[in-house]
């Protein structure tokens, strides 16, 4: 086997594991879904007057954002430091497989399931709580998810790559990611926020990724609704995390 | 003669100011078991990583399958197997799911069941790893280092904390290696496993190799001594014994034990002198060396000699 070969092969065989794996369904796919019930149902007649939009309209692009950040991101900074304290990614390394081929097949898993997330979450937004799926700013919203779903994956492995312990890895992984939840207005609704926290919080790559899947979401938006500036911050960031990942990613434990 | 599958001269590796391993030589034939003893530090995993590919090495010349290992290439890893010291399985997968992952990683894979059930876990292909006994996770180890039908295996201490009847179990795969014509690296700090197993041995203790050879040449090589040992004959006590052997033996609760370089001239005197007095020498005994006592001697005089 080669090139793309190999890669689907990796891929089945993670995406195997992933759903026979249930605490990694529960987290990373139903966990976002009940958020979603739970918010889209608490704020469903509340109107978020700066947005001028209901609560249900706002909570398909955050949860949208979340479940895209688990599936990427929260998946591979916390499977991976796993993987080589187990000895196994060191075991993969012995093998002819390319290094590449497995981290293609590692994304492309982190991807299908962000795929299969956006669908399920637009589907359970429309049938449920009347939230319109974009039509015209589909593609914006396709770009945004595809550079959001890349650049989150990149800052996964760069995760990996610094967190020493499989025992640290979700520890840390939540310690950066839910303070920005937070602030970047994916839980709390940006009405209550402070424009200082949000302008923070716009500096990571949270909350631009937010910012423009929102856009597209949004009934109000006129035009294509692409987030050229928003969607730069996150692919800096995926950028950024590529090259850490590149020069310090291991795959052998530490003794 | 064919080239050796592995050649290392003079290969050193130093962490620090810590030199893990110093200047050694080793040459593994084709379809050979070599077997890699050495206490815990000794500088064999050291050995075995570089051997491997997975580090580089400080000084000295290694070829493993005529490449040097610091470039291992694709084709490289074709032809070589590893079953690692520490290297969980997937729980999620069955056997035969993990074995046959692994055979798409390789250019010419062997038969995916024909494996499965060479390790002897036909019956159990299809249930979780996690479901497997210790042993028979190691079993699958090995499987995955034979699926791509290498020529030469690593193996690293495949039987640790193994129950005696889960190592004959995975002696006997291992054996099986033999009749594939598999070239096979293993690392073991258990002398009855190399005993067992192997075609030739080499000792490594604090960084140096300090033996090498057949199991039977090490323990004929005379590096160790005869113990000869008895029970004191009723109403002697221990000043009556002979005065060489009185002065070099350890007499405790009416038993008496020595080491001899030579056992012959001790067993003609302190026959002689039984015969003399009319006594016999309950529980005679006259040991001779394993390979675990040339092991130990060897390690411990090295030990004795190293730097720290």
């Amino acid at each position: 086997m080669t090139g793309v070969a190999l890669v689907l092969h990796q891929f089945r065989f993670d995406q195997k594991v992933f759903w026979r794996n249930p605490a990694a369904v529960f987290f990373t796919a139903l966990l976002p879904l009940l958020f979603l019930f739970l918010l889209a149902t608490i704020f469903k007649d509340t109107h978020f007057s700066d947005l001028n939009v209901t609560g249900a309209t706002y909570y398909v692009p955050a949860i949208l954002t979340l479940a895209v950040v688990s599936a990427t991101t929260v998946k591979l900074a916390t499977n991976l430091p796993a993987e080589r304290e187990a000895g196994q990614l060191k075991r993969v390394r012995g093998t002819p497989l390319p290094p590449a081929a497995f981290v293609a097949g590692r994304v492309g898993n982190s991807l299908v399931i962000s795929v299969i997330m956006v669908v399920l979450v637009s589907l359970i937004g429309s049938l449920i709580f009347g939230v319109t799926i974009p039509t015209e700013t589909m593609p914006a919203m396709l770009v945004t998810l595809a550079v959001g779903a890349f650049s989150f994956s990149c800052l996964g492995f760069a995760l990996a790559a610094v967190i020493p312990t499989a025992e640290a890895a979700p520890a840390v992984t939540n310690a950066t990611l839910l303070p920005l939840y937070f602030l970047s207005g994916v839980f709390i609704p940006q009405d209550e926020l402070p424009n200082g926290v949000l302008n923070f919080a716009s500096v990571f790559p949270i909350r631009p990724f937010f910012e423009a899947l929102f856009t597209a979401w949004d009934p109000h938006t006129v035009g294509a609704g692409f987030e050229w500036g928003h969607l730069a911050v996150v692919g800096a960031w995926g950028l950024f995390g590529l090259l850490i990942a590149v020069r310090f990613f291991r795959w052998e434990p530490r003794r | 003669m064919p080239d050796p599958v592995i050649k290392v001269q003079g290969l050193r590796k130093s962490y620090d100011d810590l030199e893990a391993v110093r200047g050694i030589d080793l040459e593994v034939a084709a379809g050979e078991i070599f077997a890699f003893l050495g206490p815990n530090g000794a500088g064999k995993t050291t050995t075995v990583e570089i051997l491997e590919g997975y580090r580089p090495r400080s000084g000295g010349e290694v070829s493993v399958l005529g490449v040097d290992p610091e470039n291992a290439d694709r084709s490289w890893r074709n032809r070589v197997g590893f079953v690692l010291q520490e290297s969980r399985l997937v729980p999620e997968l069955t056997p035969r799911e993990t074995v046959e992952q692994y055979a798409g990683y390789y250019a010419h894979p062997r038969d995916i069941d024909d494996t499965v059930g060479l390790v002897g876990l036909a019956d159990k292909a299809n249930v979780r790893t996690s479901k497997l006994s210790g042993g028979q996770q190691r079993r699958l180890d090995v499987a995955l280092a034979l699926i791509g039908d290498p020529e030469l295996l690593f193996l690293d201490e495949p039987t640790t904390g193994f129950d005696p009847s889960a190592r004959r179990q995975a002696w006997d795969v291992i054996g099986g290696l033999r009749d594939l014509g598999k070239t096979v690296f293993l690392t073991t700090h258990y002398m009855d496993e190399a005993q067992a197993l192997a075609d030739r041995v080499a000792i490594i203790a604090s960084g140096q190799i300090v033996a090498t050879g057949s199991p039977e040449s090490l323990v004929d090589r005379g590096v160790t001594r005869t113990e000869i040992s008895f029970r004191l004959p009723a109403g002697l006590a221990g000043p009556d014994l002979p005065y060489g052997i009185r002065t070099a033996a350890r007499i405790d609760a009416g038993g008496v034990s020595l080491v001899a370089d030579d056992p012959v001239p001790v067993l003609r005197e302190l026959t002689n002198w039984a015969a003399d007095r009319g006594v016999g020498l309950p529980g005679l005994t006259v040991g001779s060396p394993s390979l675990e006592d040339v092991y130990l001697e060897l390690t411990e005089r090295a030990d004795g000699e190293g730097p720290s």
